[in-house]
Formats: structure tokens, C-alpha cells, sequence
């Protein structure tokens, strides 16, 4: 055989493969895209749902029924700042609890903790991250009430809205933890160095030196957080909030609803509440309203995360 | 200290240094035992939980746990109650999620990480997962209640295992898109073009290669996600599983789908609800069988995920 003479000449088609296997090739990018496209349609539909029956309440109701003396969806009586002092009621006391313990978790996996410490505690704060909130929920009025709260409050309601914000607390811990700890993770090594260097000790490197370079992605941990606490429903239906309506009240030992157990308590009774005047509704714009200041706060906590990512 | 540093005198700094005991230093050794009580807190929790649970609970799972799992709710009693159809009904709901989810979050991951150039759409989808991962999971119940019990009823047939399914389907996509894309991003680039080198077609350099490589750390993800489908509760409220219960009748496996049904968190829920010591019994009893399914599922998960973790 001639190697050089009759040798024909190769052209782009020779290299190409066979046309099916381009047409199934070029078919599949369309599926993929089509499953991306999927998940904003669950966006768009969350956000056109939620708005547009939230909006037919809004131009509903009558406005002097959303300032009363509580949450009554039921009798029409719709005390909007009822249910946010307490959401925020138990935010913060959830703040209170998971910040002080996941911020010094964080520093003590990320800045002291063995490796083989650091291995065998990751993995177990993942795994608290996926303890039920209903377990939670019941752990507050089977235990944090009547074993621990009671010693130091004479008066305490069996539904309060301390056990339920420092079980949402216990909840958010490992959510804290590991964002804080991938924080402080992502602080130069050379940064410590040069601070040890110059003779601190460790304590003086973690706080004066590792923590102030990772402030922002704490803050961000602190925010999404706090959101995470005030979209949790269930803890917040069984230890709190357990019935559809609550008078407003500031004392944090009484109960109280929030915008999430009000919600639930609502679609307890989808099937009842359907066509009863405003309540119905009323779930879907306490729904927005939830939508919206979470959105806003993840937002929050996400930009500061990318600000702290590009810096270093 | 001389102002002129000598090589003596860098030495007798060093050792000064050197000489400073740990124990002498208390701020440090109370700060180091402060992070340690966070950690402990922040981790021991669990245990706590698990012993109060199985405590209040000893009752039924001491004497007929057997009966407890194998047996419905019974509104005559608590202790003809049992959890059966929680379990098969939850069972049942992942089996819908895992099988709208997966394939959708997969293919979803394939396009971000395989086929977007950073384009407007591909930005948008990024920008989309990451706002729906901070979604509290009540509001997903709205859409689930707008949407597939309300809207598309001819397919779900009402408030039925499949429009549950499809409800925590949505809120556990973003999570199996971010481990999946986390998983294929770790698949390194020379594996791609050493396949594209020897004449593979994009779809085969995907099927053949990337998938394959990336398959385990998927499979973690998936199941993590699946496990945290099986503790939601809140969503599931509102898309009828708080009044719902699994006919077990005449109906074969396959009309169960589109039946009445009921989740074993939103079971426990409706046992916290119930006035009476007896049903507190039976709730953490639920508790322990919920948390050791869900631990079990997750250790499973992380274990399988630390085991085969790739080094490339």
C-alpha cells in the first residue's frame, strides 16, 4: 500500500463524528437547560402565588384591622404587631443562645481543636444539623420548660415563648457554627504567624488579630442565622404559638404566635378557612411578608460572604 | 532589652518566651475552657435530646415498640396508637421527591458547571438556587398548597402524597444543585480532555467520565437531602398531611399515591398537640424512632462521603 500517492484528502467532515452522536449530544444541552429553567419556574411560581393572593387580601382588608389588640384571623381582627414582636421576641432570644455557644465552637474547631478532634466534630455538628424541629419543638415542653425554666420562673406558661426561642436557638447552632468556622478558616495562616511572631499569645492571636480579620463573615453568619430562626415554624407551633390566635403581650414567659406558627395554625384548617371572610388569604400575606424579610436579610448575609471571599 | 538586637539577645527573647509556662497564662486557659464548654454545648445537645426523648418515651418503647411501628393512629387511645402510617406515608413522599428532585437538581448542577459560559441565564439560575435555599420551608408549603393541590389537582388529585412529594421536591432542589455542582466542579479538567482528546462528544466525556467520577459525592448529597425531606414538617402542614391519614382500605399501592396521607413529623406534631401525659408519651417515642432513622440515614451519608472522598 502507498502511503503517499493515493492517500485521499481528509477533510472537517472525516473528523466529526457521526451525525447522531452530534444530534444527541447537542439534544441533551437542551434537557439540562430545560431542568435550570425548571428551577426558576419554582421562583417565579412561589413569588406569583404568594403575591397575588397576599395582594388580594392587602386590598381587602380593611386597614384599621391590621393594628388590634391581637391576631384573630378568624373573627377578622388582624394585629400584624402581635405576631412580629413576637417573631422577633424569639429570634433574638435564639440569637442569644446560638451565637455566644456556635461563634465559640467555631473558634475552638478552627483555631485550638486536634485535627482528629476537628475530623470527629465537623461531621457532628452536620449531623445536629438535621435533628427535626418537631423533635425540637417537643424537647421545649417536655424538657426546657418543666425540667429547667420553672426553677427560675415561678409564673411561666406551659406554651412560652422563651423555651420556644431557645429551642429555635439549639436549632440554628450548626448552622452558626459552620458558617463562622469557614470564616475564620478562610483567614491567612500568615496573618496568625506574624502575629505569634511578634510574641502574642494565642488567645490575644484568636481575638485580636483572626477574629476582627473574619468580622464580616461572622456578621454574615449572625444574619442568615437570624433568618433561618425566624422562618422556623414548628418549634415555634408546639412551644409557643400552638393555638390559631394570640393577644398581644410582651412578657417572653407567656405564649405567643409568630408569623410562621400562625401560618401553620392556618393550614390546620386550610379546608375550613377557604371562602371564611379574610383568613385565608391572610395566610399568603403573612407568607409574603415572611418571603420578603428573609429574602432580604439572606441577600444581606450572602453579599457580605462574597465581599469577605474576595479578599483574601 | 538593648535597642540594638545581637543574636544573644534575639536568643534570651526566645527563651524568655519559651519560659512562660501555659499554665501560667489564665486568660488564655480560661478562654481555651470557655470554647471548649461552647463546643460541648454546641454538640452535646444531641445527647441530651436523645436520652430525654427515650426517657419520656420508655413506656412505649420498652413495652410495644413492635406494635407502635406496625400499627395506625387510633383516635380512641394512646396506647392503640402507633406511627405506621407516618412511616410509610413519609417513605412514600421521599420516594415522589427523590424522583422530581434528583433529576431536575442533577441536570440542573450538569448545565451550571458543564454548560454555562457565565451567561445571563446561567447567572440567573445561580443567583435563583441561592435565594431558594434561604426560603423558609412554610413557604414552600404555600406553593405547594397553590400549586399542586389547587392548581394542578387533575394530577395530584388534591392534598395527596404526590402533591407532598412535589411540595418538599421544591424545597430540597436547591441543596441537591449545590452539592451536585460542588461534587462536578471536583471532577478535575484534565479527565475531561483527555477524553475530548481521544474524539468524545460532549455527552460522552459527561456520561462516560464525568458523571461516573462524580457519582459518589452526588449520591451523598442526594441522600442528605432526602433525609432532610424526611424531617420537615411545616410544608406538609399545609398541603394536608395535619388531617390526612393513609388509608390502608382497598386501595393498592398505587391509588395510596394519590390518597389521603399523613408524615411521621407531622405525626409527632399532631401527638404534641393531643392534651394528656399519655400522648406526650407516644410523641417522644415518634421523637426517638424520627431521630434515629434521620441520624442513621445521615451518618450513613457523611460516613459514605468522608470514606470515598477523592483525592485527585
Amino acid at each position: 500500500m502507498s502511503l503517499t500517492q493515493d492517500r485521499p484528502e481528509l477533510t472537517a467532515a472525516d473528523l466529526q463524528t457521526s451525525r447522531s452522536r452530534r444530534a444527541r449530544s447537542h439534544t441533551v444541552r437542551w434537557l439540562f437547560m430545560g431542568a435550570a429553567a425548571v428551577t426558576v419556574l419554582v421562583s417565579a411560581l412561589i413569588i406569583w402565588t404568594v403575591a397575588s393572593e397576599a395582594w388580594t387580601y392587602i386590598s381587602q382588608v380593611e386597614l384599621d384591622k391590621l393594628t388590634d389588640i391581637g391576631w384573630f384571623p378568624r373573627r377578622g381582627l388582624f394585629d400584624l404587631s402581635t405576631l412580629l414582636v413576637n417573631t422577633l421576641q424569639i429570634s433574638v432570644i435564639a440569637m442569644l443562645v446560638a451565637v455566644p455557644s456556635g461563634f465559640g465552637a467555631a473558634i475552638y474547631l478552627s483555631e485550638y481543636a486536634h485535627p482528629r478532634v476537628r475530623k470527629v466534630m465537623k461531621p457532628t455538628l452536620e449531623l445536629l444539623a438535621s435533628v427535626p424541629s418537631v423533635v425540637l419543638g417537643v424537647f421545649a415542653i417536655s424538657f426546657i420548660t418543666p425540667s429547667i425554666l420553672t426553677n427560675f420562673f415561678d409564673d411561666i406558661n406551659y406554651f412560652n415563648k422563651l423555651a420556644a426561642g431557645i429551642a429555635v436557638g439549639l436549632l440554628v447552632i450548626p448552622l452558626i457554627a459552620s458558617i463562622a468556622e469557614d470564616s475564620l478558616r478562610a483567614v491567612p495562616l500568615a496573618l496568625r504567624e506574624a502575629s505569634a511572631g511578634l510574641g502574642a499569645r494565642k488567645v490575644t492571636t484568636s481575638i485580636r488579630v483572626v477574629l476582627p480579620a473574619a468580622l464580616s463573615g461572622l456578621m454574615a453568619a449572625t444574619i442568615v442565622g437570624f433568618s433561618r430562626a425566624i422562618g422556623e415554624t414548628m418549634v415555634v407551633t408546639i412551644a409557643s404559638g400552638g393555638g390559631d390566635t394570640s393577644l398581644f403581650n410582651l412578657s417572653i414567659l407567656e405564649s405567643g404566635g409568630t408569623l410562621t406558627s400562625a401560618m401553620a395554625a392556618l393550614g390546620l384548617g386550610t379546608d375550613q378557612v377557604a371562602g371564611n371572610n379574610l383568613a385565608f388569604q391572610s395566610l399568603y400575606f403573612l407568607g409574603a411578608l415572611l418571603f420578603a424579610i428573609t429574602l432580604v436579610l439572606n441577600m444581606l448575609g450572602d453579599v457580605i460572604v462574597r465581599r469577605l471571599r474576595n479578599r483574601y | 532589652m538593648s535597642v540594638l538586637t545581637t543574636p544573644a539577645g534575639i536568643a534570651a527573647d526566645a527563651a524568655d518566651v519559651l519560659r512562660r509556662r501555659p499554665g501560667a497564662d489564665i486568660a488564655g486557659a480560661v478562654f481555651r475552657w470557655l470554647l471548649i464548654g461552647a463546643t460541648v454545648f454546641a454538640t452535646g445537645f444531641l445527647g441530651v435530646l436523645l436520652a430525654v426523648m427515650i426517657v419520656d418515651g420508655w413506656d412505649v418503647l420498652s413495652g410495644n415498640l413492635w406494635y407502635f411501628l406496625t400499627n395506625g393512629f387510633s383516635q380512641r387511645s394512646a396506647a392503640e396508637s402507633g406511627v405506621s402510617q407516618g412511616i410509610i406515608g413519609s417513605l412514600q413522599v421521599a420516594l415522589v421527591t427523590g424522583v422530581f428532585a434528583v433529576p431536575i437538581g442533577v441536570a440542573t448542577a450538569i448545565y451550571l458547571v458543564e454548560y454555562a459560559q457565565d451567561s445571563r441565564f446561567a447567572r440567573i439560575v445561580e443567583l435563583n438556587i441561592r435565594n431558594l435555599a434561604g426560603v423558609p420551608s412554610i413557604v414552600y408549603g404555600l406553593l405547594g398548597l397553590a400549586v399542586f393541590v389547587q392548581t394542578i389537582d387533575r394530577f395530584t388529585k388534591g392534598a395527596s402524597v404526590i402533591a407532598g412529594g412535589m411540595t418538599l421536591a421544591a424545597l430540597v432542589l436547591p441543596i441537591i444543585v449545590i452539592t451536585s455542582v460542588e461534587a462536578l466542579k471536583a471532577v478535575p479538567d484534565s479527565l475531561r480532555e483527555a477524553a475530548y482528546g481521544v474524539g468524545a462528544t460532549k455527552w460522552e466525556v459527561l456520561s462516560r467520565q464525568v458523571l461516573p467520577a462524580a457519582l459518589s459525592t452526588i449520591l451523598t448529597g442526594t441522600v442528605l437531602a432526602l433525609a432532610r425531606a424526611l424531617g420537615e414538617a411545616a410544608p406538609l402542614i399545609l398541603v394536608g398531611a395535619a388531617t390526612g391519614f393513609l388509608s390502608f382500605g382497598d386501595a393498592n399501592m398505587f391509588e395510596t399515591f394519590t390518597g389521603p396521607y399523613t408524615a411521621l413529623p407531622v405525626q409527632i406534631f399532631n401527638f404534641a398537640r393531643l392534651p394528656g401525659a399519655d400522648w406526650g408519651v407516644n410523641a417522644a417515642a415518634a421523637s426517638v424512632v424520627i431521630l434515629v432513622l434521620v441520624l442513621a440515614v445521615n451518618g450513613l451519608a457523611i460516613y459514605l462521603r468522608n470514606r470515598f472522598e477523592k483525592q485527585w
